[in-house]
Order: C-alpha cells, then structure tokens, then sequence
C-alpha cells in the first residue's frame, strides 16, 4: 500500500520530467514563431508585394553587410554599401555574388537586421535569401532585395530614435537535406 | 521493500550471523559496497566520489592557478612539448573539465546524494529511500559518466588537439562546428549519463519526502533542510531535461545532420543558449539550496534556537525555486536584446535578492541572543554567511543588464560565482562535513585540526578569488591562460591564495585520519540541547536499519 503510493508519486515525478524534455523539443518550434512575430533578435518580416504603405518623406539610412560562412567558395558583396530611403518607401537593393570556383555552388543566406528593435519593423517584399542560390562556376549574378521600413516605427518609443539599419546576410553552403528546413525559414523571411 | 542483496554467495553470508541485533546486520564488503541499497552506504559512496572528484577538479584549477600566476605560457606548455597552440587549447580543455566536474560530480554528489541520501531519510523518521535499488542505479550512473568525462580530455576534439575546449556551457558553433572529433560527444555523453542520475536521484527524494515522513512530521514541521532538498529535487526534475533536451539536439547536429542550431539550416545557436540557461540558471540553486539547507540546521545547533521565521525560511526556498526558473537570460544579455527584455530579466533577478536575503537575515536572527558555541561547523557557517552575502551582492550588480554588458565574460563574473559556490557551496559541504561527521562515522574528529582547516582555507580563497574582482574591473577576460603584464599583480596574488587553501586542507585530510585512528567515540548527539533533528535521537552511527518501528513526532 505504501508501496504503491511510492510508484504512484514516482511515475508523477518522472512524467513531470517528462513533459520538460518534451518542452524542450517544443522550445525549437516555439522559438521561431517568437522569433517571427516579434522580431526578437532582429528577424525582419515580410509582406506580400500588392501591400499598401504610404510614404513619410522621413529619411533612414539602411547600410548592406554581406558575410560568408567558410568554405563557401563565393565573393559576395552589396553593390552600393549603403542607401538613404524614406521611411515607408519601397525600396531595392543589389548584391553581387561570384562563384570564385570551378565547379558549381548552391548556397543560403541567412538574415538580420541591427539594431535588434528595427527587425519588427524592416519588411522584405522579395529577397534573393528566400530561396536557395546556386552559382555556376565563375558566374557573377546580382541578387535583388526589395523592402521597404514600416511606418509603424515612428510610432515605437525606441523605434523612433533609430537612424540607421544595418541589413546584414551571411551565406552557408546549402546542405543536401537544407531543402526541407529552408521552407521552415521562408515562412519566417 | 525490503533491502535484498543477493543471497548465495560467501561474501554476502561472511558476517551472516554474528549480529544479534538484526537492525546492524551488514552485508560483507562487495555486496554492501557494490550492490548497495542502503541509504547511508550510498551516502557515503557519494561522498567518497565527491571527494575524489573535488580532488581531481581542484588540481586542475592548480594547473591553471599556477599558469596564470605570470604573464606568458610557461605551464600548459610543459604537457604539449611547448607547442603554444596546443598548450592554448589544453587550457580550454582545463577549464571545461574544471567547471564540469566541480559542478556534476564535486558539488551535486556531495550535497545531494552524499548529505541528502545520507540524512533526509534520518531527518523524516524514514527507513530507507522510497526506491532503493534505484538509488543504486543513481549512484553507478554517475561513475560511468564521470570516467565519460575524464575519458574525453584524451580522445580528439578540434583538429590536431585532443579534449573539449567549449567551457562547461558547451555553446555551439564551438561545439558543433569547432570540434569536429569525438571529445564533446563523450563529453555530452558523460552529461546525459550524469542527468540522469540527478533526475533518478530526484524522483526518489520526491517520492521519500512526500511519502515516507514518519507519523505526526508533517510538511511544515520537516527540517529545513529536508525542505532544502524537496525544494532542490523539484528544480533537478524539472530542469534537467531540458539540458538533456539540448544537448541531445547538439549530439544530432554533429552526427546525424539536424540543424537545430545550425543556421545553415535555418537553425539559431542562440536557441541553444535560451535552453541551456533555462537549465544552468536552476542549476545554480540546486548547488546552493541544499546548503542553504545544511546552514540552517548548523546555525540552529550552535544557536541552541530553532530556526528563526521557519516558515519564511522554507518558502523563501520554495520562491528562490521558482523565481530561478524564469531569470535565465540574465547569462546572455550581450546576444541581441530588446531594452525591455533587458529590463524584466534584470528586474526578476533582482528580486531573487529578497528571498535570498529573508533567509541571510534570519540565519543572523537566529544567533541573535542564541548560546552561540562556536564548534567547526558553527565557523563555516558562519564563513559561509559572509562570503555567500558577498557573492550575492556582486551577483545583484551583476544582475544589471547595463553593468553586465561591461562585466560579461570578464573575471569580475568568475570573481562572483566562485563567491557563491567556491566559497558559499563549498563551506556549507564543509559545514555539513564537520557537522554529521561524528553521526556517520561514530568518531569525533580533532576541533583543532577542524578549525586550522576553516582558517587558513578562508584566507586562502579569500586571496584566491577577492583580487579577481579587480581583475574584472580592470577589464581582463576570463577562460584565457595568457594575459598583458597589467594584470600581472592580481594575478600572482590570486595563486598564492590557491596556495594557501591548499596548505588549509592539509589539516582537513589529516582530521580523516586522525578520526578513524585515534577519534573518542561519538555519543548519539554530540552536539547537544540545540540538535533537536531525529538523526541524533540514534546511535552514532545509526544501525544499518534505522526506524524498523518509526518515530511519533508529537
């Protein structure tokens, strides 16, 4: 009897443990929704290109950083490092990318935006990082970002302050099985 | 259940049946050591283990101590044949192993499974653990993960050097991309091992606790220290599978092609460090709160008061709990963090302080107009008070996200938590060494060699790890063995301080041997009028089978 309410009370405590490692696993999911909504950590968001923005005439200075992960074999670098648009302004910017190799590379970008607060904020309408890239041997291709900085920063008590943004990307060699968790990433572009 | 050893062979039958008193009848030497069951043989298993490791970890940290005490590498570089390099990597191999061990296998055994095994059951008026035999597996889990461990500082880990080097928090990408060989995965290994171990361990003393009280002990008359463990188990239970969590997704990043925390696959390494710190910050009060607990219980003896604010005390325990849970990026304020994220960690750290201080508060009004004796373990708590409180007060600067951003990764941080567990953890396992000594060993040990050890061990660590605060001011980082000459002064000064505490456990080694050789005989409460928990109602030592008709508490 007492027996059995020490198994019953175990199984309770391990089923507690548990439900954490499951909490864990959940955490990864869960992070990246976060991640989205709120831009945390600089996530910049995204928008379908017929939206509807009104133009402010405020200036905002966004700089381009362009990174590459090693081994990647690539040049890649912004074509003008940085551009002065209006806050609500539809905007395009250019990289450039050269495969420095002789045979083919596909590659991935990676994105965000500094200061972490503009990331809410920062909307790409179509970017080369939503898909994957792949370079033929000593191709030179200029990818395309179009985006534009949401109006609705003005009205953010620290997004106001913000002067200048720093887009930044860093390439990665695409993994073989990076197909399926790229499409996780698009949703979040 | 009762504890059955297997029963056919000779050793088991060696002292069959010499024991009148069927309460003191041991198993011979393999069964009772090796297929223990017992609570206080596995108590003092753990703490044998501690021990050894305490040993091993602190050797280490000598290592380092002495490379660090000039300017240049002139130590390290003695192991790799002078290859800087290598010997630059060794020390990161040095800290890693240090902060593993004194955390999984020097302070968690020590405290939990050494004086939690040995003495809640004692304290509740219990026979035994409520699972014996998976008291047994806890046990033979954490030597396997412990020569893991050992196993990985040999085994390849970057390229061309041996070991993991990623700090006891293993961060990716360091430790997925930057140790290509096998070092972190026995080193993961070893923590899953260890992990394990400590959630056994913690459905065990949940189920004890909550189960096996004896009549009339209930809830809000257990010891505070019996809450100190309830309290620690709770947050073992549920913070240890996340670490678990994590660093399996780590273990399938390097081997199997997840990309958890990988971004070429859409995966964020910060991830990582919410998980692991969502883990590592409970971590920390499941080293400190049993010896809160062990405190409690020595200041009350040497007191000759109870516990002052009882009540207060366990629940400040219980908030410490709780609070720990939800505190954990306060580790991680440089990844990238809104002001007002940066505000609610600092501001939900900062209240921790409340709690922590009811209880340094009540510790001190429970002395207050006591018949203070001050015995050995009486002085380390009373060390254990001051140095805790000094480390708490760097920890609430610390807290602060703005100051943090400057004092983030420098010594001023290794400064604080060797405050609090270097000098808080490890005076109230000392405290609690001296304190239970004569009830588990049946012997007195030497109050002079016991209070030589207290003294010249506080000025040691006091030497050690004050000067690192300037250290930290003056901006030098930690985890580097080499430095610029301007912090050449502290530097020495902080390895004469080891020096010293080495010197100071001298005396604590020979008051072992001077115990089991020439020690008076213990009676059933040394300590008198003020021990009033059930462990010194026995003998010293207990009989093997304590409470076979249990205790009424009124």
């Amino acid at each position: 009897m007492a027996v059995a309410a020490n198994t019953r009370t175990g199984l309770m405590a391990a089923g507690g443990a548990l439900a954490m490692l499951g909490l864990a696993y959940a955490s990864v999911p869960l992070y990246e929704i976060f991640c989205r909504v709120t831009g945390f950590g600089g996530t910049t968001q995204r928008a379908a290109a017929n939206v509807d923005v009104s133009e402010t005439g405020i200036p905002i200075k966004i700089r381009f950083d362009a990174n590459m992960a090693g081994g990647l074999g690539w040049e890649f670098k912004p074509a003008a490092p940085t551009a002065t648009v209006n806050i609500g302004q539809r905007a395009m910017a250019f990289y450039q990318a050269r495969n420095l190799t002789d045979k083919p590379i596909t590659g991935v970008a990676t994105f965000n935006v500094t200061p972490d607060t503009a990331g809410k904020y920062f909307v790409k309408v179509a970017c080369f990082c939503f898909n994957e890239q792949t370079l033929q041997p000593g191709q030179v291709v200029s990818m395309p970002v179009s985006y534009y900085v949401d109006p609705a920063i003005l009205d953010d008590n620290d997004g106001k302050r913000i002067e200048e943004i720093t887009l930044s990307y860093t390439f990665f060699p695409a993994r073989t099985e990076t197909a399926r968790t790229r499409t996780k990433t698009d949703k979040q572009g | 259940m009762a504890t059955n050893a297997p029963t056919t062979s000779e050793f088991t039958d060696a002292h069959g049946d010499d024991h009148a008193h069927d309460a003191d009848h041991k198993p011979a030497f393999f069964a009772r050591w090796f297929l223990s069951t017992n609570h206080k043989d596995i108590g003092t298993l753990y703490l044998i283990f501690a021990l050894t490791a305490g040993i091993i970890g602190g050797a280490i940290s000598g290592i380092m101590r002495a490379e660090l005490a000039a300017p240049g590498m002139s130590v390290i570089t003695a192991f790799t044949d002078g290859n800087i390099d290598a010997a630059y990597h060794m020390w990161n191999v040095f800290i890693t192993a240090h902060g593993l061990i004194m955390v999984f296998f020097m302070v968690m055994p020590a405290m939990i499974g050494g004086f939690g095994n040995w003495i809640v059951p004692l304290m509740i008026g219990a026979p035994d653990m409520a699972f014996p035999r998976m008291n047994n597996v806890s046990f033979w889990l954490i030597v396997p993960a412990f020569l893991l461990l050992l196993a990985s500082m040999f085994v390849p880990g970057p390229a061309g050097y041996d070991g993991a080097g990623t700090g006891w928090t293993v961060y990716p990408t360091l430790s997925t991309a930057g140790h290509p060989g096998p070092a972190v995965d026995l080193a993961i290994l070893s923590l899953h091992l260890a992990g394990a171990s400590s959630i056994l361990g913690a459905i065990n003393f949940i189920t004890t606790i909550f189960n096996m009280r004896a009549p009339g002990m209930t809830m809000h008359k257990m010891p505070l220290f019996v809450w100190a463990v309830l309290v620690t188990a709770w947050l073992l239970l549920l913070s240890l599978p996340v670490l678990a969590g994590a660093i399996t997704m780590l273990l399938t990043d390097r081997n199997f092609g997840t990309t958890f925390f990988d971004p070429a696959g859409g995966g964020d390494p910060v991830l990582y460090q919410h998980l692991f710190w969502f883990f590592g910050h409970p971590e920390v009060y499941i080293m400190i709160l049993p010896g809160f607990g062990i405190i409690s219980q020595v200041i009350a003896t040497f007191s000759r008061k109870p516990a002052f604010g009882y009540l207060g005390m366990a629940y400040a325990m219980v908030a410490i709990g709780f609070i720990g849970f939800i505190v954990w990026a306060h580790h991680m304020y440089t990844v990238g963090m809104d002001v007002n994220v940066k505000l609610y960690f600092t501001a939900a750290t900062m209240i921790i302080a409340v709690p922590t201080g009811v209880k340094i508060f009540s510790w001190i009004a429970t002395m207050w107009g006591g018949s203070l004796s001050f015995e050995t373990p009486m002085l380390w708590a009373i060390g254990f008070i001051v140095m805790f409180t000094l480390g708490g007060v760097t920890g609430v600067i610390l807290s602060n996200a703005g100051v943090d951003t400057y004092f983030h990764d420098t010594y001023y941080v290794v400064a604080h938590f060797h405050y609090v567990l270097s000098l808080g953890a490890v005076f109230a396992i000392f405290a609690g060494w001296y304190y239970w000594w004569p009830k588990m060993t049946g012997k007195m040990y030497s109050e002079l060699l016991g209070k030589l050890h207290f003294w010249i061990f506080f000025v040691g660590v006091n030497v050690l790890f004050f000067p690192m605060h300037f250290l930290g001011q003056d901006g030098m980082p930690r985890r580097i063995p080499d430095y610029p000459d301007m912090y050449a002064e502290y530097n020495a000064w902080a390895t004469y301080g080891y020096g010293i505490m080495v010197i100071g456990l001298i005396p604590f080694f020979l008051n072992i041997i001077y115990s089991f050789a020439a020690g008076k005989k213990a009676a059933d409460n040394p300590w008198g009028e003020g021990a009033t928990t059930l462990e010194w109602t026995l003998t010293s030592p207990p009989p093997f089978h304590q409470f076979e008709t249990l205790p009424e508490i009124k």
